[in-house]
């Protein structure tokens, strides 16, 4: 029988573990915020930003989300400030500054 | 090299009496187990089995997918992602193979995926060497995989049969290595007793893992990123399953009995009744220590052999319960741990004892390095050894090599 693994924390006794630390569910990564990480942080200038979306793809974590053709802003709570965005922006759409903060 | 004791009588299946090399008795038992998926990369002395193996599947007698990978890095690699899918997988190999699959092996043990791996005893180079020693299969020894070692053919054969029963089982789901000497008996021909191929098929059963990465409409991850706070208690979940395959190797092993007519234990214990003085070792070696228990019994030297089969987990306990009536035991071990004091089994083998309370007297031998014989008269010299102790002479060096030209 499935664990439910969200009942799971650091507090669980290690017979409350699912063996091999099995995760039962799909698509979890999104639960861990690994924009906790980062040293840099990217900014988005929209007025400079042309929408050719060559950013999205090259995005490690899938931090820069697409909609209806379009990106936006940064999803920051997975955003590991790597810089690869702003190195391949053709128009200086996005910038690194130091820190984490956003 | 004697025989398991084996008749016809009492058995429920039918035995078929055959002759065949360790490897050919391994690739047999592959066939008639038929697992899913062997990925494996060649080396001596276990090429033969992925070699026998491929012409089964050749000649249309076997369906298992095999993966003709690029090196054993990857072919461990391929057995624990077809394992994770949900396919029965086993693959094969020996000494530096089984090094180059070292990270791979504590992933398949932490993963708690139930492969199984018929390792072909070799050396480690160097000196580079291709012959029989421990070494390979000690070296994994804290990989968390299960360890099963055989004296002969038979034992090769029969442990085999056993492995996916232990290594599959709900408490267990840990991976299994089954272990036999290079050369010795990997490619000795020897009698031997086959099961019918409906038995084995109908005794290892079809593989129904509760959970696999292929379950339909069930996502599920394994092997996630685990932060300090989990780590320990994952290791002490999977060393709780490790002690659990400590009584489904017994249930096994009594199943199998039942069907073949052959026992096996923790460990085979040989003239040790009444014995003073005992042999403890692991391996094909065990035959030729036990005829010169003959040879000393009839010269009235209470003698006898106790030969480790199950070495992962470690019967710790039930060794020391077993050597606890004798005077002195000699512990061989056919590999070099370099602590300075004694291989792998003399250092387990008297912490147990320490801990049992057991306070008989040991001895620690390396032999058969590099495939070095060893003989009838290497086993008697070295209880001889035991009775001039016992006797009053002086306690021996430990840890010293049989045979080594001096």
């Amino acid at each position: 029988m499935r664990t439910d693994i969200t009942n799971i924390n650091k507090q669980t006794p290690y017979t409350g573990l699912t063996e091999a630390l099995e995760v039962y569910a799909g698509g979890t990564s999104v639960h861990f915020n690994t924009g906790d990480w980062r040293n840099n942080t990217p900014v988005y200038h929209a007025d400079k930003c042309r929408q050719c979306l060559l950013c999205a793809p090259c995005c490690p974590d899938s931090s820069i989300p697409v909609t209806d053709g379009k990106r936006a802003g940064f999803d920051y709570d997975h955003c590991k400030g790597c810089g690869i965005c702003a190195e391949v922006c053709p128009f200086d759409a996005m910038e690194m500054k130091a820190g984490n903060e956003v | 090299m004697s025989m398991n004791e084996n008749t016809n009588q009492n058995t429920i299946v039918e035995a078929i009496p055959e002759r065949m090399s360790g490897n050919e008795a391994v690739a047999y038992a592959i066939r008639q187990v038929n697992p899913d998926v062997m990925p494996a990369f060649p080396i001596t002395p276990s090429t033969e089995i992925p070699q026998m193996v491929s012409t089964y599947i050749s000649n249309g007698q076997l369906d298992t997918e095999f993966i003709p990978v690029e090196s054993e890095h990857s072919a461990m690699s391929a057995a624990i992602g077809a394992e994770a899918a949900g396919a029965r997988t086993m693959t094969a190999t020996s000494s530096a193979g089984l090094a180059l699959m070292w990270e791979e092996l504590l992933l398949a043990a932490s993963n708690r995926l139930p492969i199984a791996l018929t390792l072909v005893n070799r050396t480690l180079s160097g000196p580079i060497n291709i012959n029989c020693d421990h070494s390979d299969g000690m070296g994994a020894r804290d990989t968390g995989w299960i360890q099963i070692y055989a004296e002969n053919n038979q034992e090769a054969y029969d442990n085999y049969i056993q492995a996916f029963r232990i290594a599959e089982h709900k408490d267990v789901r840990l991976p299994i290595m089954i272990c036999q000497d290079g050369f010795i008996t990997s490619h000795a021909v020897q009698n031997l007793y086959l099961l019918p191929d409906e038995a084995v098929k109908d005794f290892v059963g079809t593989y129904e893992p509760e959970e696999y990465l292929l379950k339909p409409h069930q996502p599920m991850a394994l092997g996630p990123y685990s932060e300090t706070d989990y780590v320990m208690e994952a290791k002490k979940n999977q060393l709780d399953a490790m002690n659990r395959s400590r009584q489904v190797i017994l249930d096994v092993a009594d199943e199998f009995a039942q069907m073949s007519g052959r026992s096996y234990g923790f460990f085979e214990e040989y003239r040790t009744d009444d014995a003073d003085y005992i042999m403890l070792l692991m391996g094909s070696a065990a035959g030729t220590a036990k005829d010169a228990v003959d040879e000393l019994r009839e010269a009235g030297i209470k003698a006898g052999v106790i030969k480790l089969r199950v070495f992962r987990p470690f019967p710790e306990k039930e060794l020391a319960k077993a050597l606890s009536g004798c005077k002195a035991c000699a512990i061989l071990d056919r590999c070099e741990s370099y602590n300075g004091n004694s291989g792998v089994l003399g250092s387990e083998v008297t912490a147990g004892l320490y801990r049992a309370g057991v306070q008989i007297r040991t001895l620690n031998r390396i032999y058969g390095l590099g495939g070095r014989d060893f003989t009838v008269d290497s086993a008697k010299s070295v209880f001889e050894e035991l009775t001039n102790w016992m006797d009053g002479g002086e306690e021996p060096l430990q840890n010293e090599y049989i045979g080594l030209r001096r």
